[in-house]
């Protein structure tokens, strides 16, 4: 390769690692040091603490809460929404009259601004006004005015945020299996077909395991997007009742940006780099092996 | 009784257009080995998918072993189908692959090892069994294809050209591995192909198809020494047939029948003036381009085509006119209007 | 009727029944944001009354006072203003990183695009508490531009990625003929790969303006003052006056501006997906 090139190919990709490095990989370096400070908003004060601020955070219950919470609504999540997104390509895979139009409507929740979707939720779950304590009334299965508050009472509320975030993200899970089934080569399932394999057999012995390696893609991007997602709780519940809703991201804005502990919740929001990372070996592994294959 | 009969099966695509098959009607003979030929768009593969249960039928019978199967599944057909490209499932070993198809037919669990060891046996792949299909060699994709197709014992075999995706030198002995395999299973097969000289290499019959419709159905010497039209003379043996107009009827006849008048005994031939233009040395024959002076023939610059065997006499040169004829046994007929086999007076043109 | 016609009628069935179910759930509440624009508030707010039908004759209160009475049109053009403003910085860093890393870097592009993506995983909510610092040292408190500068953080790389895909797609000849013709291999880029790329960059454009509309936290933690806001924190936050939601026109908001959002990316889904399914699948 000329040398030229490679000078103007430096040239043309520098300003883009330039922003890079100074947007995520400085933030990055800060948060770490904050972690380790006592940094405060309005204050130029900055002592380093060692340990101190993880010391006080792990022993604060609320931070518990936030951590188990943060885990069980990613890991809850990815299940359903693995489990509603295969049937649902697999319904969708087979063309139909009307197909552009009902990928449209299925597509809403995750195109549409995560804060618009959870604010239609929240009016959807409403202790009072609620659309669905109606229809259970209607349908006699509760007195009314005695429906539980569904983002009220801790169990539900925990449900109705996990709730929210399947919803967002069945779409873009059906989506991408969509994409990796077409991927399938037309004559391996006339093959089975051929074979003798019924309905369920060629789905789940044949399609199913040739499209591991997309349904990977989509577990990792929907455990990062459930994980590191503020904006659901936030809108929903603010982490309430009772810190039963609350996770890592929203403890970290709660303490950082609006307790002024810049420290703390930089603190707090490293706890999510373990399983990023975790996420990147398992996206790297992946990207490895379909070099080798 | 025929294992697969065709009756009037007709597939239209989309409405108003040709149909991508038309009307064919077909009887295979127990255990032959039947070559579908044709270009590409005649049909034949969209005729095999109908046959497998792949493709609905617009109109028309399929039946196998004397039953409509048109209203059944693929696998209620009895039938097995390698595909071109066999169609291995990726993510199972050869082991499984083969075993894909007893399981999904309920066949208990303790006949699947002889199954496979026989179909194995058969093909000589015993070694490969845990290997994946990506480990291994396009004549080993093959072998486990068959392996797979055969140990169902179906009745019906339907091969999508198998050999198409390997590369020239493979072929040759893919080719020779399948014939053998056949000769040894007996099993009534059907083969696709748009390449003649495996259509007659491999064929007990062969069916000529052009777009959807059936030309000529017979042996390979059928096809070649008495075609019913000029396609089916023109798309078998290669350089095609030569094709000269006259009045209501086209005259044809093989390069390897027009030689140098001498060197035909008798007199009952029809001699040409023919021009070499161009001469192409092949080691075993010589091919002779040229064009027809003379004569009362239209489209006088229609190239003819001349094969010499290395034993026949040498010294025809470009640029030079020749006495050059062709038995009259050997010259087929065909009306100008339809294409097909007619009878003629022989030598209209005198 | 034939057994294999009546299973094909059955399997139909069951099909159109999964993906009307699943429609219903997920399309569900935009449904509702629709009736909830538009129902009188006596309507809307008795709970004796069918909500899924128009007890009293529909209104226009809700959009009137969404439209004259809040700062609504104010943060769309907040919005608008950043997004197209990310657009052009995004177009200008990331246009020329994906094409050297498509081209010119060889192996060496592989490990780099990797590493682009793995940028990724660092999200906003690790890097907002001391980016709140950044944007205050820099004056940008409270200002659109805080956004401006800070979002090109995600939409850069994601651009990168799917610009790399598009540009590995384009012959290398063409460009080897043109640099023969006597480009440099800068010129052959600007007059040549950019004017074929239309319908890549045009991905990238739409992508970037809807990452910049769907941003929550960095809008959230840089911007307070109203009048600045953009449009999807100012609808959550301050359509609410002290405890009291006016919910009618929240969702009047939330409709309008969802809808053409949805029906913009829904025109470039199918090069939304390779650019995620790029490695996985090939």
């Amino acid at each position: 390769m000329a040398v030229e090139d490679r000078r103007v190919g430096l040239f043309m990709f520098l300003p883009a690692v330039t922003f890079i490095v100074l947007l995520i990989g400085l933030p990055l370096a800060l948060a770490i040091m904050y972690a380790f400070s006592d940094a405060r908003i309005g204050s130029t004060s900055f002592h380093y603490v060692g340990l101190e601020n993880f010391r006080s955070i792990l022993q604060s219950p609320s931070f518990r809460d936030a951590l188990r919470n943060s885990v069980v609504f990613t890991v809850a999540a990815q299940i359903i929404v693995i489990v509603a997104s295969t049937i649902l390509s697999i319904a969708l895979a087979a063309p139909f009259r009307g197909r552009r139009f009902v990928r449209y409507l299925i597509l809403l929740p995750w195109v549409a601004p995560i804060s618009l979707g959870a604010i239609g939720w929240k009016w959807i779950l409403d202790s009072i006004y609620s659309v669905i304590t109606w229809v259970l009334v209607w349908a006699h299965v509760f007195k009314p005015y005695s429906a539980p508050m569904w983002l009220g009472e801790p169990k539900l509320a925990m449900a109705s945020v996990i709730l929210v975030h399947c919803w967002r993200l069945i779409p873009f899970s059906t989506v991408i299996m969509l994409a990796g089934r077409s991927a399938i080569p037309k004559e391996i399932p006339e093959a089975a077909a051929i074979d003798g394999a019924g309905f369920w057999r060629t789905e789940f012995l044949i399609n199913v395991p040739m499209m591991l390696p997309i349904i990977n893609v989509a577990v990792l991007f929907g455990t990062i997007f459930t994980f590191t997602d503020m904006t659901v709780v936030y809108i929903l519940t603010a982490g309430g009742p009772f810190d039963s809703t609350q996770t890592l991201p929203n403890l970290a804005f709660s303490t950082g940006i609006q307790g002024s502990d810049l420290a703390a919740g930089a603190a707090i929001s490293l706890f999510l780099v373990p399983v990023l990372i975790l996420i990147a070996y398992f996206m790297l592994r992946a990207a490895h092996r379909a070099e080798v294959t | 009784m025929a294992v697969v009969e065709i009756k009037n099966l007709t597939k239209v695509f989309k409405e108003g257009t040709l149909g991508a098959v038309n009307n064919v009607n077909l009887e295979t003979k127990e255990g032959e080995f039947l070559v579908l030929l044709g270009p590409s768009g005649s049909g034949k593969t969209t005729l095999l998918r109908m046959i497998a249960g792949l493709e609905k039928p617009t109109s028309g019978e399929i039946l196998i072993g004397g039953g409509v199967v048109n209203h059944l599944s693929p696998r209620e057909r009895g039938i097995a189908m390698v595909f071109q490209s066999y169609a291995l499932y990726p993510h199972l070993t050869v082991y499984d692959n083969i075993t894909f198809p007893l399981k999904a037919q309920k066949v208990p669990k303790h006949l699947h090892k002889e199954k496979v060891e026989w179909a194995t046996g058969l093909l000589g792949i015993g070694k490969l069994l845990s290997r994946k299909p990506r480990e291994l060699s396009g004549g080993e994709r093959q072998r486990v294809a068959l392996a797979r197709a055969i140990v169902r014992e179906p009745r019906v075999f339907l091969l999508d050209e198998p050999l198409s995706n390997l590369d020239a030198k493979l072929r040759a002995s893919a080719r020779e591995e399948l014939e053998q395999f056949h000769s040894r299973i007996k099993t009534t097969t059907i083969y696709v192909t748009h390449d003649q000289v495996e259509a007659m290499a491999m064929g007990d019959r062969i069916v000529v198809l052009h777009q959807g419709e059936v030309c000529q159905i017979g042996t390979p010497q059928e096809v070649y020494d008495d075609p019913a039209d000029t396609f089916v003379a023109t798309f078998l043996g290669a350089p095609p047939t030569n094709l000269l107009e006259f009045s209501e009827v086209i005259v044809g006849f093989r390069p390897e029948v027009f030689l140098p008048s001498e060197v035909i005994p008798g007199s009952a031939q029809a001699i040409f003036r023919f021009r070499v233009n161009y001469v192409e040395y092949l080691g075993a024959e010589r091919l002779l381009y040229g064009t027809i002076e003379g004569g009362n023939f239209e489209s006088k610059e229609k190239e003819i085509i001349s094969r010499l065997s290395w034993t026949m006499p040498s010294g025809y040169e470009a640029g030079s006119v020749y006495d050059f004829a062709a038995a009259d046994l050997d010259l087929r007929f065909f009306d100008r209007k339809t294409g097909k086999r007619t009878n003629s007076r022989p030598r209209p043109w005198q | 009727m034939q057994r294999g016609e009546l299973r094909e009628i059955r399997n139909k069935l069951v099909q159109y029944a999964v993906l009307a179910i699943f429609a219903v759930l997920l399309a569900f509440p935009f449904y509702w944001m629709v009736i909830a624009t538009f129902k009188q508030n006596i309507d809307l707010y008795n709970v004796e009354n069918n909500p899924f039908k128009f007890n009293l004759p529909p209104t226009l209160d809700h959009l009137k006072l969404l439209f004259f009475d809040t700062r609504y049109v104010r943060w769309l053009g907040n919005t608008a203003l950043v997004g197209v403003l990310v657009v052009i910085i995004t177009l200008a860093f990331a246009l020329p990183a994906a094409y050297a890393l498509a081209r010119l870097t060889g192996r060496w592009g592989q490990r780099l695009g990797i590493g682009i993506f793995l940028t990724y995983l660092i999200p906003p909510t690790l890097l907002f508490i001391p980016l709140s610092r950044v944007v205050a040292i820099l004056g940008l408190q409270d200002t659109i531009w805080s956004v401006v500068l800070v979002d090109p953080s995600f939409t850069i790389p994601f651009s990168i990625w799917l610009l790399m895909g598009f540009f590995k797609s384009i012959p290398k000849e063409l460009e080897d003929a043109a640099m023969v013709d006597g480009l440099t291999r800068f010129g052959a880029f600007v007059k040549l790969v950019v004017p074929i790329s239309t319908s890549g960059i045009l991905t990238v454009v739409i992508f970037t303006f809807t990452l910049v509309t769907q941003e929550f936290v960095y809008a959230l933690t840089f911007i307070s003052p109203e009048s600045q806001q953009m449009v999807g924190v100012g609808i959550p936050i301050f359509l609410v006056r002290g405890d009291v939601y006016f919910w009618g026109s929240l969702m009047a908001a939330c409709l309008i501006t969802s809808l053409p959002i949805a029906l913009l990316y829904n025109m470039f889904l199918d090069r939304f997906i390779a650019g995620f399914t790029v490695g996985a699948i090939k």
